[in-house]
């Protein structure tokens, strides 16, 4: 494989709520994107998925831990010509499109304010047209550059969330929960969307979601995230075909099936970190075939794959 | 009063809208909906589509700027002497209401269990306000009734959690606390709006095998609010599909989920990845639901239907019958229209979800 685009390692992030209360967000993680390819991370609510999401765009400052882009350390102060390079190369989708578009900005402003921040034109009719160019990407009329992102409803207003993040040409787009408040008819375009636009464009996705039909629908590889722990990672035929770490199991087992005799049937299983006795701190990343790693220690590991 | 004789609950053409500054929206048109006793039906559709304003009628929660055109909501009520008799819930007063039916024989629960709890009060003592307000006991028999209920819907240390404020449990622990509010007063009906999109699949789980537990423990017959077909297939029995304030398609669950007849089911079920999907694309349906603001002229689904016809943008399509619970409200299962298949990638799909289904069948 080529060089990965973001290569991250044993990061922890740590917010620090009174001198006595520090929550643990996350906690050595690592893992690797590479070029072109579709990163999902799935957990529960609480488990630091968003976190690293924002740690990664330098929203956060990491506790600890490394986090390269192209090879180049971006946690911690940055020069200007890094920071800047960023800036246009990582782009980020929001999971509420409305909160998310300032509802005074017409959604031609908001799409090209990139654009208008790093000069990326010579003159406003060059400007205008990649904005109307976008605007066609995203399955939007040009026209709609003239209105405001309340005229617009939930589905096009993740669209115009999308073609801001796409306008500056990123190479990796984080979107977190992106689908997640839209409806499911409309869920289908919007990956539709991102797909397209990864087979032309050729960026990096880390789709940060907590459906988990969904990541595997459009995700290469998967991390699976419980109490800011990477409980396992792999490609997505390995974590779904071959799930090691009960968390794992019992997220799979809790999606639904569309389908009623068998749904009516079966019941999602259980997993009680305590009383399987499984301390995340004790254990250590284990190789499994290829790219499939799970945390465990060598004890819980023998049990697990018993 | 005409009611289905195994009817608990009917709804019969009930049709309402809204008042809004931007002129009157039409949200609801025309829904007719059968819950018998013991069963589990489901409305799905996509937000505005009006599931939740049909039951909120029921409940006498509408909005203030809502008007009920026509229509009844009937109910069979069982008197405490065992006697049964009939009444439109939309004719009693508000007041009435209140007293006789909302919480003591129809309960519900709500999508966000944050909002639905009053964050001053302990659980304990919301769980008994309705107990004490519904039934003529005293203080230490309502507390007896609240541990027993926190136990039914799995909540351990009951006697301690008694004591806690909603703040203090997790958002699945919150849900399981407002079912026990709501199966405080022995409710014949329980509606359940959304109540597990706002927590995790790992919990959502786990929540919806309590209410089917508890359903079949104390006979309720049950309302099942959601955008999600996956939660349809684990609890249903019977599923109404609606779209632009109409119900399209109406079967038991098997006939949609096997044998779907009606475009935008198609679209819904082939929309939605399963495990197994392959495909390069997700199936989607084009363009978005309607604005109610203004009255859809012939189908509201037409301009989003590649299976459309002519008469389509004329005349809505009246309920075709299938079999005798499966109806959809498409004009084509009309004998005249042509012979169209749903599309060969969601068919070749269901055809594996009914082989796979054929080894309990």
């Amino acid at each position: 494989m080529s060089e990965p685009l973001l290569q991250v390692r044993d990061l922890t992030q740590h917010f620090r709520v009174s001198r006595t209360f520090t929550v643990k967000a996350v906690n050595g993680v690592s893992f690797d994107i590479y070029p072109g390819e579709t990163y999902g991370l799935v957990g529960e609510s609480g488990s630091g998925k968003t976190t690293i999401g924002r740690s990664i765009i330098r929203l956060y400052d990491p506790t600890s831990g490394s986090i390269k882009f192209e090879g180049k350390e971006i946690a911690g102060k940055l020069d200007r010509a890094t920071e800047k390079m960023l800036r246009e190369d990582m782009q980020m989708i929001f999971q509420d499109p409305m909160s998310s578009l300032n509802p005074r900005k017409k959604v031609g402003d908001i799409i090209g304010e990139g654009l208008d921040i790093h000069h990326r034109f010579s003159s406003t009719a060059e400007r205008d047209a990649a904005v109307a160019e976008m605007l066609d990407k995203v399955g939007l009329s040009q026209a709609h550059a003239e209105r405001y992102p309340h005229q617009f409803s939930g589905g096009q207003r993740q669209r115009v969330g999308i073609a801001r993040a796409l306008v500056m040409n990123p190479k990796l787009i984080i979107a977190d929960e992106c689908i997640s408040a839209l409806d499911v008819s409309i869920q289908a375009q919007v990956v539709n969307l991102m797909k397209d636009i990864q087979d032309s464009t050729g960026c990096a996705y880390l789709f940060i979601a907590h459906d988990l039909s969904m990541v595997k629908y459009i995700s290469d590889r998967i991390g699976v995230l419980h109490l800011g722990y990477m409980v396992e990672t792999g490609t997505t035929e390995e974590i779904f075909a071959n799930p090691v770490h009960p968390y794992t199991k019992s997220l799979l087992s809790a999606v639904p099936i569309p389908n009623p005799e068998i749904e009516k049937r079966r019941h999602s299983i259980a997993y009680d970190r305590k009383a399987e006795g499984v301390d995340y701190s004790q254990g250590t990343e284990h190789q499994l075939e290829g790219t499939h790693r799970v945390l465990a220690t060598d004890e819980e590991l023998a049990r697990w794959t018993a | 009063m005409e009611m289905n004789e195994k009817a608990i609950l009917q709804f019969v053409d009930l049709d309402i809208s809204f008042r809004t500054n931007a002129g009157v929206v039409h949200a609801i048109r025309g829904v007719n909906l059968d819950l018998q006793k013991g069963e589990t039906v489901a409305i799905v559709g996509e937000s505005g589509s009006g599931k939740s304003v049909t039951v909120k009628a029921a409940v006498g929660l509408l909005d203030g700027n809502a008007t009920i055109n026509s229509g009844q909501i009937l109910y069979r009520l069982r008197e405490d002497d065992g006697s049964e008799r009939v009444v439109d819930l939309l004719a009693l007063s508000k007041r009435e209401l209140r007293r006789t039916i909302n919480g003591r024989r129809i309960a519900m629960v709500f999508q966000d269990p944050m909002t639905s709890l009053d964050p001053t009060m302990t659980i304990g003592k919301q769980i008994m306000e309705g107990i004490l307000l519904h039934k003529k006991v005293d203080k230490a028999t309502a507390y007896a009734r609240a541990l027993e209920l926190l136990e039914l819907v799995g909540i351990t240390h009951a006697e301690k959690r008694m004591k806690n404020y909603p703040h203090q449990l997790s958002g699945g622990m919150r849900q399981r606390v407002v079912i026990a509010i709501a199966l405080a007063s022995d409710p014949d009906i329980l509606i359940c709006d959304e109540p597990t999109t706002a927590l995790d699949v790992t919990i959502q789980a786990r929540i919806l095998e309590l209410i089917k537990d508890i359903q079949s423990r104390m006979g309720l017959s049950v309302i099942y609010i959601t955008h999600d077909l996956g939660v349809v297939a684990k609890v249903a029995d019977y599923v109404n599909v609606m779209y632009a304030g109409r119900i399209i398609e109406v079967g038991n669950v098997n006939e949609i989920f096997y044998e779907p007849k009606h475009p935008y089911t198609w679209g819904l079920l082939a929309a939605m990845p399963d495990l197994e999907t392959d495909d390069d694309r997700l199936a989607s349906i084009p363009g978005s639901p309607p604005n109610l603001l203004h009255e859809p002229v012939g189908d509201a689904f037409a301009p989003r239907n590649a299976y459309a016809l002519k008469i389509d943008e004329k005349a809505e399509p009246p309920m075709f019958k299938v079999s005798e619970t499966h109806y959809a409200a498409t004009w084509l299962l009309h004998p005249s229209a042509p012979a169209v298949e749903m599309p060969p990638e969601l068919k070749a799909r269901l055809e594996r979800a009914r082989k796979e289904a054929e080894k309990y069948l």
